[in-house]
């Protein structure tokens, strides 16, 4: 018989490497389903470094991958430490992008010191009230605010196709539901010659920080730290829980709205209805693989964004389905949780003792 | 007004919302068992693609239609295990687990998908369930093309309600799947194992879950597609808040939803010109956050559910 | 019949026997390792060494095996816990039944188990509603159909943990005399108990546990009540001296405060208290009977349906919690872990999480992490907070550290009303001791003090005024004797 006991106090070095070995892991059962295909594995894995540390381009193109999964990991590790269940991040991305695509496409007009500010606020705001809704139905009817962000995912896509269709249509598009482009002033600029990335990195890396000065240096952080924590105990000491709540909602849709607008004004230039394949979901990932540290985001959203960069890559050369990523990432989020539980638990066996 | 009013006297109409019902028969069913045990499901998105692919994938391989039934519900289970051991004895956050078995199915089942099928232009097709053409009982008016022009499957919805019901409402296991979902103490005190209640509760609610699934690939269309499920599952999670957690009410909750979307395919072709399509596309997706926002209030959750136990500690 | 127990760690090296037809006693304080032993007996807990050992009707020796309650179960030994383990979402005999009857069997026969029961509960006189659902039994009931549950399955051997803790003492006595008929008709009965006038009132033996050993065994006829508390805690028994405070000006007063009883509350019945300046108020009571929704409106957790609450010279119709702490109302929390502290965070935090606004906290939003440091080193040393250290999370304290660290927080505020809602449950002797005297020095200081208490004793002990709450009215009385205080808790007039 085993039995679980927990730890006096979680192993602080067990904690510490939970999300590495939980990353090597997961990298290494991906040789299962690479095996199941019929590639070969080892050559498959050298393909996966190459695609993503093989050249400059391979390597900018990782980050700028990672871009956006900052900006959802963020949003998902913030709300998740005011134990706010924040599974909305992909709707308030898309909400962001078009808040952006809307004032940055032509709508307003003016120098880049002032159009680049506009969008970045324009789709914070939007996604920000994006995540409002479902928490202040939480608050006032008590909806389950898992279910309520997750549908609004659907609905919000629905809504974007809609508006593609629509109003934001660009005309000269010959018929494909794409927006209008984001004029030149608005768009974050490139930060390599030739290369894809973009503004929006620096200033994903900025909100990291920025997220990490807040929860651990401000008051504010002090109380989203304490309503997660234990919310009971927060309300009797005074603390005004809702608005702390309602607060950390907009705030955490406020980056994944970011994450949207960036990548359609750092990266596409235009808005689609697949602008996004599921970095809000991934987001989710990088922040428990993160152990909902702003700052672990930032590496975790690395880690990442280097196994689709390279799947992608050894998928085209090795005809091995690009799924694979997913799949390794989904395997990453089952390790961290695993890892977690063995950081704070420990099985101990039982010996039955013989009796004299 | 009148165009309402033929719709609503339309055989088809109805017939369409039952068979719109019968995935979220299943999912909320399935939803239902694990949560009346404590344990909340989120995988159930990903279990519904489970059920969808490996049923038709089965069938697809044998040519048996209910060998694919059971691969679904196999499939299923084997998901609803893995959920049930992360959050049971491990006793590890069940948004996050449900959400990576989410994650982890519905990319194990596009991978093998992929694997399978590396590049074909038309997605392959299966002969699926036909509607049981049941002597005398088709032909009766309105009931006929209603109630028994349906798929089997869609029959072993409606059985497995009754089913669902007699064992929460009926059994001694029930009332011990519902102990344990309010007081896991009060069933380890009387000598039954938490542990195994919890499993098997979620083991066997992930299997009918997966029927849902099964039913989208194997009833509905004839093949699968990546995205088919398309929040099927979330849907369910609403509905069962809405169902109080009652088999009765689940079957009562998934029907009203099967009509509201079949009125809106029907008012779709009729206002189609006025309002964009999409608006209608939405309806679901509303529909079930009214759901939730109106049974929210008086929701009477299990007391344990969410909270982890832990053998020999309190 | 005879049990042994083995050297076990968190009880340490305990042995135990019990006879047939005998009642005996655990005595010890909290955490003196009671309820863990029983539980390792009952299989809840997996013992780490050590055995059970239960001799059948025939004489026949068996062992059971740790950590399976279905084996004590079947060893007919029946456990009637401190919390119950009830599920409230099912009724009477759903719960009773739970576990006797074959899980997949179609058609549950229940005319059997019916008739059993009746004749059960005519047999011991402890009678409950069968079909009425746990939620809505009052907690007197509850027990009741925690006996019978063990009853049920025709128990040999009876484990009562602290089973009168939430009745008053009329409905202990009825309790005691139903089970002195089962034990005179062959039932063994193990008794949990820290109440030294019923260990001696009902037992036939008394085992005295402390710190997980124990430390004395007697038989009760022979027993000395001085001996017995010597064993309990290790010394003389030195609970400070009562001294009388010296009232002043009225600093707070309820006025018919009232709230309709809910789901989970008597709710309150025209409320009137007048608290003074330099006095302890004693609230006593059998729980359950409205103290938790007199501390929730003191605390601001609860808005009363009607009354006024008068507090820091102003009429207010409800607090908040921040209300109170801005109208000098410190609040000891019933449930310290739940209410209390947050335990992810450091020690340092958790000092000052009440006054987030104050300026040696923070500066234009920014923690003065500096500032709370020095501040939580002083505290910690001057009320005796031990632990890892201040910046290591709360959650590493003990109980009796934990209270100390939320004392220091409700105390340097210098509060002038203080509510202490049960501060000293789950401590151990010196623990609470220092609690009371801490309360005793802040009504020296001249605070007024609302002292909320199961523990009659300790109201006796500390209390200036004493009042009582009965089905969520509150009576004065100027009595100090147990015998018409217990009167007064069962809802009688004095």
């Amino acid at each position: 018989m085993i039995e679980i006991v927990p730890r006096d106090r979680p192993s602080g070095l067990l904690t510490a490497g939970v999300p590495v070995i939980a990353a090597v892991a997961s990298l290494l059962l991906a040789a299962i389903p690479l095996a199941f295909a019929g590639a070969p594995i080892f050559a498959a894995y050298g393909q996966m470094v190459t695609g993503v540390f093989g050249s400059l381009f391979a390597f900018t193109e990782m980050l700028t991958r990672a871009t956006p999964l900052i900006f959802t990991g963020l949003a998902a590790a913030v709300a998740f430490r005011a134990r706010l269940w924040n599974i909305g991040g992909e709707g308030q991305l898309y909400l962001g992008a078009m808040a952006a695509v809307w004032v940055g496409s032509g709508a307003v007009d003016g120098p880049a010191a002032l159009m680049i500010p506009l969008v970045l606020v324009a789709g914070a705001v939007a996604g920000g009230l994006g995540m409002l809704g479902p928490a202040w139905l939480k608050t006032r009817f008590g909806a389950d605010e898992v279910v309520t962000s997750l549908l609004l995912n659907f609905i919000i896509l629905i809504f974007v196709q809609m508006m593609l269709e629509g109003p934001l249509k660009d005309p000269m598009s010959l018929g494909w539901p794409q927006s209008e482009p984001i004029i030149d002033a608005a768009a974050l600029p490139q930060l390599i010659a030739k290369m894809r990335l973009h503004a929006g990195f620096l200033l994903a890396i900025a909100m990291a920080l920025v997220a990490h000065v807040i929860l651990a240096m401000t008051i504010w952080g002090l109380q989203i730290r304490a309503v997660g924590e234990n919310a009971a105990a927060a309300r009797h000491a005074g603390m005004p829980v809702r608005r702390i709540f309602l607060s950390v909602a907009f705030a955490s849709g406020t980056l994944a709205g970011l994450a949207g607008v960036s990548e359609v004004a750092g990266l596409k230039g235009y808005l689609t209805a697949d602008l996004s394949p599921g970095f809000g979901y991934t987001g989710i990932v990088v922040a428990m693989l993160a152990g909902l540290s702003p700052v672990g985001v930032v590496f975790a959203a690395l880690f990442i964004a280097s196994v689709f960069v390279g799947t992608d890559s050894m998928s085209r050369a090795m005809g091995v389905s690009s799924f694979l990523a997913d799949l390794t990432v989904s395997m990453s989020l089952i390790c961290v949780l695993l890892g977690g539980f063995f950081a704070r638990f420990r099985i101990r066996r039982i010996r039955r003792e013989a009796d004299a | 007004m009148m165009d309402l009013l033929q719709i609503f006297l339309s055989e088809s109409f109805w017939a369409a919302s039952l068979r719109i019902a019968t995935p979220l028969i299943f999912g909320v069913l399935g939803a239902l068992m694990c949560e009346r045990a404590g344990v909340l499901n989120l995988g159930i998105e990903g279990i519904f693609v489970a059920g969808a692919m490996m049923g038709w994938l089965v069938t697809y391989l044998t040519g048996s239609l209910w060998l694919g039934v059971i691969a679904a519900a196999l499939a299923g289970a084997f998901f609803g295990l893995f959920h049930a051991i992360l959050t049971v004895p491990l006793g590890l956050s069940q948004h996050v687990s449900g959400l990576g078995i989410t994650m982890f199915a519905t990319a194990l089942m596009s991978f093998t998908y992929r694997t399978a099928f590396p590049q074909v232009s038309t997605p392959p097709r299966i002969e699926p369930f036909r509607a049981l053409d049941i002597p005398v009982l088709s032909d009766l008016p309105f009931l006929g093309p209603v109630l028994f022009q349906q798929t089997a499957l869609t029959w072993l919805a409606l059985l497995m309600v009754a089913l669902v019901w007699w064992l929460m409402d009926r059994s001694a296991l029930g009332v011990a799947i519902k102990a344990v979902g309010d007081n896991p103490d009060a069933v380890n005190a009387q000598g039954l194992s938490v542990y195994r209640l919890r499993i098997g509760a979620v083991v066997a609610g992930s299997a009918l879950m997966a029927l849902g699934g099964a039913f989208l690939t194997m009833s509905a269309f004839d093949a699968f597609f990546f995205g088919m499920v398309n929040g099927r599952g979330w849907i369910c999670i609403a509905l069962v808040i809405f169902a109080s957690w009652q088999p009765g009410k689940a079957l009562l909750g998934a029907l009203l939803f099967g009509m509201f979307d079949a009125l809106q395919v029907r008012l779709q072709t009729m206002a189609g010109a006025i309002v964009p399509g999409q608006v209608f596309l939405m309806v679901p997706y509303v529909l079930s956050i009214i759901a939730l926002i109106l049974a929210a209030r008086k929701a009477d959750y299990p007391r344990a559910l969410l909270q982890p136990w832990f053998k020999g500690q309190r | 019949m005879t049990k042994r127990f083995g050297p076990v760690t968190a009880a340490d090296h305990i042995d135990l026997e019990l006879g047939r037809g005998e009642v005996l006693a655990l005595l010890g304080e909290n955490g003196a390792g009671k309820t863990t032993l029983m539980n390792m007996l009952f299989g809840q807990y997996t013992a780490d060494s050590g055995s059970v050992h239960v001799w059948d009707a025939e004489g026949r020796e068996h062992v059971l095996p740790p950590g399976q309650p279905q084996a004590a179960i079947e060893a007919r030994i029946g456990m009637v816990h401190q919390h119950f383990t009830l599920a409230e979402n099912l009724s009477v005999i759903d719960n009773i039944l739970l576990g006797t009857e074959p899980l997949l069997r179609p058609g549950r026969n229940r005319r059997a188990a019916r008739e059993k029961l009746e004749a059960l509960m005519a047999e011991s006189g402890l009678v409950a509603p069968l079909d009425a659902r746990i939620r809505e039994l009052s907690v007197g009931e509850r027990q009741r159909v925690e006996i019978l549950k063990a009853l049920y399955r025709d128990v040999r051997i009876l484990v009562l943990d602290e089973p009168t803790a939430v009745l008053t003492p009329q409905e202990a006595d009825g309790l005691f005399a139903a089970i002195r008929g089962m034990v005179g008709r062959g039932l063994s009965v193990i008794f949990i108990s820290h109440k030294l006038r019923e260990v001696l009132a009902f037992s036939d033996r008394i085992a005295v546990l402390r710190h997980g050993r124990k430390t004395g065994e007697m038989v009760t006829s022979e027993a000395d009540a001085d001996a017995i508390i010597r064993m309990m805690i290790g010394e003389a028994h030195d609970a400070p001296e009562r001294t009388a405070g010296t009232p002043g000006e009225t600093v707070l007063r309820l006025d018919t405060v009232t709230i309709r009883p809910g789901r989970d509350s008597r709710g309150l019945k025209e409320v009137q208290l007048d608290l003074r300046r330099g006095e302890i108020v004693g609230i006593a009571g059998v729980s359950g009977n409205g103290q938790s929704a007199l501390a929730g409106v003191l605390s601001g957790l609860l808005v009363p349906d009607s009354g006024a609450i008068e507090v820091g010279g102003e009429r207010l119709t409800a607090l908040t919690p921040r209300l109170a702490l801005s109208h000098g109302v410190g609040r000891i929390p019933e449930d310290r872990h739940h209410d209390g502290i947050v335990a992810a965070m450091s020690v340092a935090e958790n000092l000052v999480i009440e006054r987030l606004g104050s300026a040696d906290v923070q500066r234009r939003g920014f923690l003065r992490r500096g500032a709370m440091a020095e501040n939580a080193e002083a505290l910690s040393a001057a009320y005796d907070v031990r632990g890892p250290g201040i910046h290591s999370r709360a959650a590493l304290l003990s109980g009796g550290n934990i209270q100390k660290l939320i004392l220091a927080r409700v105390l340097e505020t210098d509060p002038a009303v203080i509510l202490a809602n049960q501060p000293t449950r789950g401590l151990d002797f010196r623990a609470s001791a220092e609690v009371s005297r801490r309360l005793i020095a802040a009504r020296d200081r001249g605070a007024g003090v609302i002292l909320i208490s199961e523990d009659l004793d300790e109201i006796l002990s500390l209390a200036d005024r004493i009042l009582v709450m009965h089905s969520g009215a509150l009576v004065e009385t100027e009595s100090r004797d147990r015998a018409s205080i217990g009167q007064l808790m069962a809802g009688h007039a004095a």
